[in-house]
């Protein structure tokens, strides 16, 4: 399955060599470390490449010195081999010289890190909470909180469509921060350990549960940014992206208000969708699109599961037995599983829409059907 | 390898003799010869899963493995690679070599021998089964950080417990024999510093595998009870603590390092001189240097762990410990460089691949001394830039030596000389392959691509498919080594005795192939031979 794309790049690994002699800014660009738009990142970008260039001199001195003898003392060119093998002299100077220049790399080091672990005298405080796979964000001084869900679909992970400019680093609800205010991040998790990870801030966290880390960052440009999870968390550890809007300090403001807003008519919403009686295709219409986006991933979208770890719900004992079951195994989870409680992730009608869908799909005949009415009274 | 016949008890049908010689040796030779080979299916074995990875990411988008199995590919190529490949190859060559270099009859312990090796296809059959059991194999990577191995981990998690705790009776062992013959059966004469670097790198590695292995138990132990006993060391839920996990898996981890790269040292130190015609440079420097680099190895785990929340003080503390090993390292490689200065080169297939080593593993010592610096380390951490580098010191570093070490001393275990011109054309593909897979590495790591991941998104599509390409043809040569191995076993040009013109060393006052038995009665030392006898 070659196709166009595919020989493209073929066609540009091969000139790669080529161009890495040349000064080619968008091979360049890929190849350093990201300069970010925090102070702290870019000086870490300097400490990067001031490192670096420490290690090429050196680098370059040592292996010269090599080439050189591998050429001028082979056996053809020398063949009479020195006698000397033993120098106090050069023994105490190739042992002091590294230590200073490893001072000379610890001192901005040293700096740097004091100051990024200065988590003091916050504007504003992100409770970040990692569990498989997503992110909550919760926004301590507005009691604003949301989940962040990749949004790539999976016909483009499986190769049927093709891939956006934004492949696997794209999500339903951004998490949203002000320019110039210090940000501070608490981070933790539900389940595994995660990492919370924007190489734009130079902010690695890991999110571990029963911790609570501190991480901070001060945003200079407003934009999206974008990173993923970086420490190994499971199945989808690569489908767990993080997205960062950042919005000037003034347009922030009103992101808050216009969320608090936004809370005050779901509400309402809820209200309307416990009064009203559903019907079957109403419910199963919503509860197909809840399944696709949250349940998919593990018992597969036709509900045939993955081995014992991911049970399958087509003929499976949960969905076709007692409902109260059915409902509290989807509300609360299973204990030391990976079936996570989505109570608190999904709405009344989306838990009641997709308990209805899978007792009816997968060739599952309950005719059972669920309202909102019964979730709201089961929380 | 060897071609000598073992004892042959009489009325035995052949297979039967077969067996019972393989099983029931207790040779030295025979021993070594068969970790050799357990080491060298295993690498064939993890190098296959390393394709599995390779093909995978190759292109954006799943194409060959889902999550489930890559994570489990992931995490099986690392363990095999570590346990299986790397440890056994190094012990394999101490079996073979350790014996013939401080001029004794044979390990001090050999019962004890047999038993270490023969614990390893157990364990490793074992480990492999995973794959085919329900739910998988380890999917939580070759460091099985809690609570992923243990609330989460799959039912074959407990085999994987079982087959670790084998791998590490197995090293102890081992390790306990290596100490005690070097110890007790040196040849008069050879004082601890008079022994070969190699003996040296070995010893001090037996220490650390002592002293460690009985750790990475531990931390098993306590996965397994927190799974099944309702104990809570790393669970938060009830008191416990997923951090500790990590204190406890590096502290073993970090010193496992060093295990799997001081042999490699001892291996370049021994053939760089022999093909220089120049004896070592600071003998003295650099056994003072391998073993500050092993007492290091104990108080840097936390760079491992800068992440996790670690206190300011943890931090600055470990940064500067882990700084101050490129300092015995650095002189190392100086040494090597001064050995070869002025001296009379040669660049026969053992002598590339330790120029290689010296040169890649240095590579990847300069990315190890950026990652500890930790504003750095938090952009580097858990991204590609960390796989290019361990992939630099591990492949270049301890496959490499072993590689060279068997290019060394094959004449000497078969009587014959492998094919140069084969050999050759291995290194050179090898060495171009391990660049094209490793090096786009760190171009990957530093512009964001997390490692473990099964996909990525399209700006790392470019390097991903050099390193693939790189990956393939780095399998393939593989087999091309293979192939010498077998056809210098089954004949070749006869080597002597002394088989390198430049070589020291008692080894090579035996006749090529080594007999089955040797220096039953003990050898003189320093050998007459010796152009320039150390000190």
């Amino acid at each position: 399955m070659i196709s166009v794309t595919t020989r493209f790049r073929l066609h540009r690994c091969l000139t790669f060599f080529a161009l890495l002699g040349s000064s080619n800014m968008a091979f360049a660009a890929e190849m350093d470390m990201r300069a970010g738009v925090t102070d702290m990142s870019q000086r870490i970008l300097q400490l990067h490449h001031y490192s670096l260039a420490i290690c090429v001199v050196i680098g370059l001195l040592v292996f010269g010195t090599m080439f050189y003898s591998m050429y001028a003392h082979r056996r053809s060119k020398h063949p009479k081999p020195a006698t000397f093998h033993e120098s106090l002299r050069v023994e105490v100077i190739w042992t002091t010289v590294p230590i200073l220049i490893l001072i000379g790399l610890a001192i901005p080091a040293t700096s740097a890190l004091i100051d990024i672990e200065d988590n003091s005298d916050a504007d504003l405080t992100v409770l970040i909470t990692g569990s498989q796979w997503k992110w909550h964000y919760q926004y301590l001084e507005a009691d604003l909180g949301y989940y962040s869900n990749m949004a790539t679909p999976e016909e483009q992970i499986n190769n049927f469509e093709t891939k956006g400019r934004n492949y696997l680093l794209e999500v339903d609800r951004a998490l949203v921060l002000p320019t110039d205010k210090k940000v501070r991040f608490l981070t933790t998790a539900d389940d595994v350990i995660h990492s919370w990870w924007v190489p734009d801030f130079a902010v690695k966290q890991d999110a571990i549960p029963g911790y609570i880390n501190e991480a901070w960052t001060r945003i200079n440009t407003p934009g999206l940014y974008r990173g993923q999870c970086a420490e190994l968390c499971g199945k989808d550890h690569a489908y767990m992206p993080i997205e960062v809007e950042v919005l000037a300090e003034e347009e922030f403001d009103q992101w808050i208000v216009d969320q608090r807003l936004a809370i005050e008519l779901a509400s309402g919403q809820a209200v309307a969708d416990r009064a009203k009686t559903w019907t079957m295709a109403e419910l199963i219409d919503i509860g197909q699109q809840v399944y696709l986006d949250h349940c998919a991933t593990c018992h597969e979208a036709d509900g045939s599961g993955q081995g014992s770890t991911y049970p399958a719900l087509a003929g499976g004992e949960i969905p076709n037995g007692p409902m109260a079951a059915h409902i509290s195994r989807v509300m609360n989870g299973a204990v030391d599983t990976e079936m996570q409680a989505w109570a608190p992730q999904l709405s009344d009608l989306e838990l009641a829409s997709v308990i209805t869908y899978e007792r009816n799909a997968f060739g599952n005949t309950t005719a059972d059907i669920v309202q909102p009415i019964t979730i709201f009274e089961a929380r | 390898m060897t071609v000598t016949a073992g004892h042959n008890i009489p009325n035995r049908s052949p297979l039967m003799a077969f067996l019972s010689r393989w099983l029931l040796t207790t040779n030295h030779k025979e021993i070594g010869t068969l970790y050799m080979w357990l080491s060298f299916v295993l690498f064939f074995i993890a190098g296959a899963m390393a394709m599995v990875i390779r093909m995978e990411l190759f292109q954006p988008g799943i194409q060959f493995a889902e999550p489930l199995l890559y994570n489990q590919m992931v995490t099986m190529h690392g363990l095999i690679m570590v346990f299986g490949v790397v440890m056994p190859g190094f012990v394999g060559l101490a079996n073979w070599q350790l014996p013939l270099m401080i001029g004794a009859p044979d390990m001090a312990l050999p019962r004890l021998n047999n038993f270490s090796f023969w614990i390893l296809p157990f364990a490793f059959t074992l480990l492999i089964s995973t794959l085919f059991m329900e739910g998988g194999a380890p999917n939580f990577g070759w460091t099985f950080y809690a609570p992923l191995s243990t609330t989460y981990g799959p039912p074959s998690t407990d085999v994987f417990i079982f087959g670790v705790h084998l791998m590490g009776i197995s090293s102890v062992l081992g390790a306990i024999n290596i100490i005690v013959t070097i110890f007790n059966l040196r040849v008069e004469g050879m004082t601890l510093m008079k022994m070969p670097l190699f003996v040296w790198t070995w010893l001090i590695t037996a220490f650390l595998l002592v002293m460690v292995m009985p750790v990475l138990a531990g931390a098993v132990t306590m996965i397994l009870t927190d799974r099944h006993f309702d104990t809570s060391f790393f669970a938060a839920a009830g008191g416990g603590d997923p951090v500790l996990f990590q204190h406890v898996f590096w502290f073993f981890g970090h010193p496992e390092v060093y295990i799997l790269i001081l042999p490699g040292f001892g291996i370049a130190s021994q053939i760089i001189p022999t093909f220089a015609r120049k004896k070592l440079f600071g003998y003295h420097s650099m056994v003072y240097a391998t073993a500050s680099i092993a007492i290091l190895s104990f108080v840097v785990w936390g760079h491992h762990m800068f992440t996790t929340g670690m206190p300011l003080i943890a931090e600055l503390f470990v940064m500067y410990a882990t700084m101050l090993i490129a300092v015995p390292t650095g002189v190392k490689v100086f040494n090597w460089v001064a050995t070869m200065w002025r001296g009379s080169i040669t660049f026969e297939t053992p002598m590339l691949f330790a120029l290689g080593f010296v040169i890649l593993f240095t590579i990847g010592g300069f990315s190890g001394l950026m990652l500890a610096l930790v504003p750095a380390d938090f952009q580097y951490h858990d991204t590609f830039f960390v796989v290019a580098h361990f992939h630099y010191v591990l492949y270049p570093g301890a496959i490499f030596g072993i590689m060279s070490a068997v290019y060394y001393w094959l004449p000497k275990w078969t009587g014959n000389m492998y094919d140069e011109r084969l050999g050759k054309i291995h290194f050179w593909t090898a060495i171009i392959a391990i660049n094209m897979t490793f090096f786009p590495m760190h171009f990957l790591g530093l512009a964001g691509m997390p490692r473990r991941i099964v996909d990525y998104s399209l700006q790392f599509a470019d390097f991903n498919m050099v390193a693939s390409f790189g990956a393939g043809m780095l399998g393939l040569t593989q087999v091309l080594f293979l192939y010498i191995v077998i056809k210098t076993i089954r004949g070749g040009k006869k080597a002597t005795g002394r088989v390198w013109e430049g070589a020291e060393g008692l080894e090579w006052t035996l006749a090529s192939p080594a007999p089955l038995h040797t220096f039953e009665t003990p050898p003189k030392f320093p050998t007459p031979e010796e152009d320039y006898p150390r000190d």
